[in-house]
């Protein structure tokens, strides 16, 4: 690292090319708010710049080939795994092969798993509640779920969620009963974990679509139930 | 994972096991608050690339066997104050879980 | 004493702060980049997390994400003699002298 102390934070790291993609909290793009020239280049933000640049004359990779490769990021995102879920609640058969065939099934329906990680699915029941941490990094499900929340990737959540689970979920808004067994899952190989929430009361005959609307992404990591049907 | 031929396993579903005790210098996945601790074989998921000598340059070849092991909530925290019933889960290669008595 | 990233049951009563930071492009650029990297055979996720686990445990801890990230692309470059220090160093002054420094 060189000798500079700044580190410019998570806003302030300064310079924006134009085209760059915002989320909100549920992973779906909105416009971006404005270009910060004035603020200028932390010292990781300058050095990242710095091997992209370096990279691309070298030759080593494309001039565009990281942009395009964003463009494809920016795709996986929280409803992709909505999708998966809301099919599974309606169709039994697809639930199945979701759960015993899970990778196969996931390619099946489109979704490519970043550096071939496997796939696997816990479905979450009034017995039974899984939630997913990786208490080492940040393993996720980024193809189904799109990037991990920065909560996800906390010191708080990775050190609490093993502990504590139950808490956490309190925090999420989510109390389960005493009898309901807790297993936390410590995603820390070359499995990715995707969960099915518990499907709401009183979603009897809607479509998948209207179901995938309540498939929140925190009640995919196992942490929230999904949303209740009107109170979005 | 691989669909090689099924290979010769050392553990199966509701064997006991410690998972061993060491902090080898190279990149590992196995966090320390499991380490030495008693748990049980829920099932073989499979046999995946060997992320430890993978980390270090090396292909990660051959795989290896590896198992989700569930341990007790209550058994790895002494303070655990939620629900007796609660249990961890957690993916672990062969070559770091022992036979337990 | 765990390592400095192996965060499970680390003592701490902080509740799980669920804002979601503004993303700046070297953030998004530096997570592509290293699956660009990864499908040319220049480092695989596991080495990343090796270069991530190798940053001194005050740097970690200070650093957010993308920054860890960030770090371990360029040791892993660096350790494959793809670039050099002093390359990155001295392209990293010049873009702070044409953008700025932060206040």
């Amino acid at each position: 690292m060189s000798e500079d102390k700044d580190r410019g934070g998570f806003f302030d790291t300064g310079w924006r090319p134009s085209g760059d993609v915002h989320r909100d909290e549920d992973g779906r793009p909105h416009d971006h708010p404005g270009v910060r020239e004035d603020v200028g280049l932390g010292v990781r933000a300058s050095r990242a710049l710095a091997m992209h640049e370096l990279l691309v004359e070298k030759g080593v990779i494309g001039e565009g080939e990281v942009d395009e490769m964003t463009e494809a990021v920016n795709k996986r995102v929280p409803s992709n795994g909505a999708t998966l879920v809301a099919k599974a609640w309606s169709d039994p058969e697809f639930r199945t092969k979701l759960l015993e065939h899970p990778k196969e099934t996931v390619i099946e329906s489109g979704f490519v798993p970043e550096h071939n990680a496997d796939i696997i699915v816990l479905e979450n029941t009034p017995e039974v509640q899984h939630m997913v941490v990786c208490t080492l990094c940040s393993c996720y499900p980024t193809q189904l779920l799109g990037p991990p929340p920065d909560w996800y990737k906390s010191f708080s959540y990775r050190s609490r969620a093993v502990t504590e689970p139950r808490a956490v979920m309190s925090e999420f808004g989510l109390e389960l009963d005493e009898e309901t067994e807790v297993r936390v899952v410590d995603s820390n190989s070359e499995l990715r974990f995707l969960v099915i929430p518990r499907r709401p009361d009183g979603t009897d005959g809607w479509s998948e679509g209207q179901l995938a609307t309540l498939v929140n992404r925190n009640s995919m990591i196992g942490v929230a139930a999904a949303t209740e049907p009107g109170t979005d | 994972m691989s669909a090689a031929a099924a290979p010769k396993l050392e553990f199966s579903q509701g064997d006991r096991v410690h998972v061993k005790d060491m902090t080898p210098p190279n990149h590992h996945r196995t966090p320390w608050y499991i380490k030495g601790r008693r748990g049980v074989v829920l099932e073989f998921i499979g046999m995946y690339v060997n992320s430890e000598t993978r980390a270090h340059g090396d292909s990660g070849m051959p795989e290896l066997p590896m198992y989700r092991v569930e341990f007790e909530q209550t058994h790895l925290w002494f303070d655990y104050a939620e629900s007796p019933s609660d249990k961890l889960w957690i993916d672990l290669y062969e070559h770091w879980l022992e036979r337990a008595e | 004493m765990p390592a400095v990233h192996d965060r499970g049951g680390w003592p701490t009563d902080d509740p799980i702060d669920r804002e979601e930071h503004e993303w700046a492009d070297w953030e998004r650029q530096t997570q592509s980049l290293r699956t660009v990297l990864d499908n040319k055979g220049f480092m695989n996720v596991d080495e990343l997390r090796r270069g991530i686990e190798s940053i001194a445990p005050a740097e970690y801890e200070a650093s957010t994400y993308f920054e860890r990230w960030s770090a371990s692309i360029e040791t892993m470059l660096v350790e494959k003699g793809v670039l050099t220090i002093k390359e990155i160093d001295d392209r990293a002054k010049a873009l702070r002298d044409r953008w700025g420094y932060p206040s």
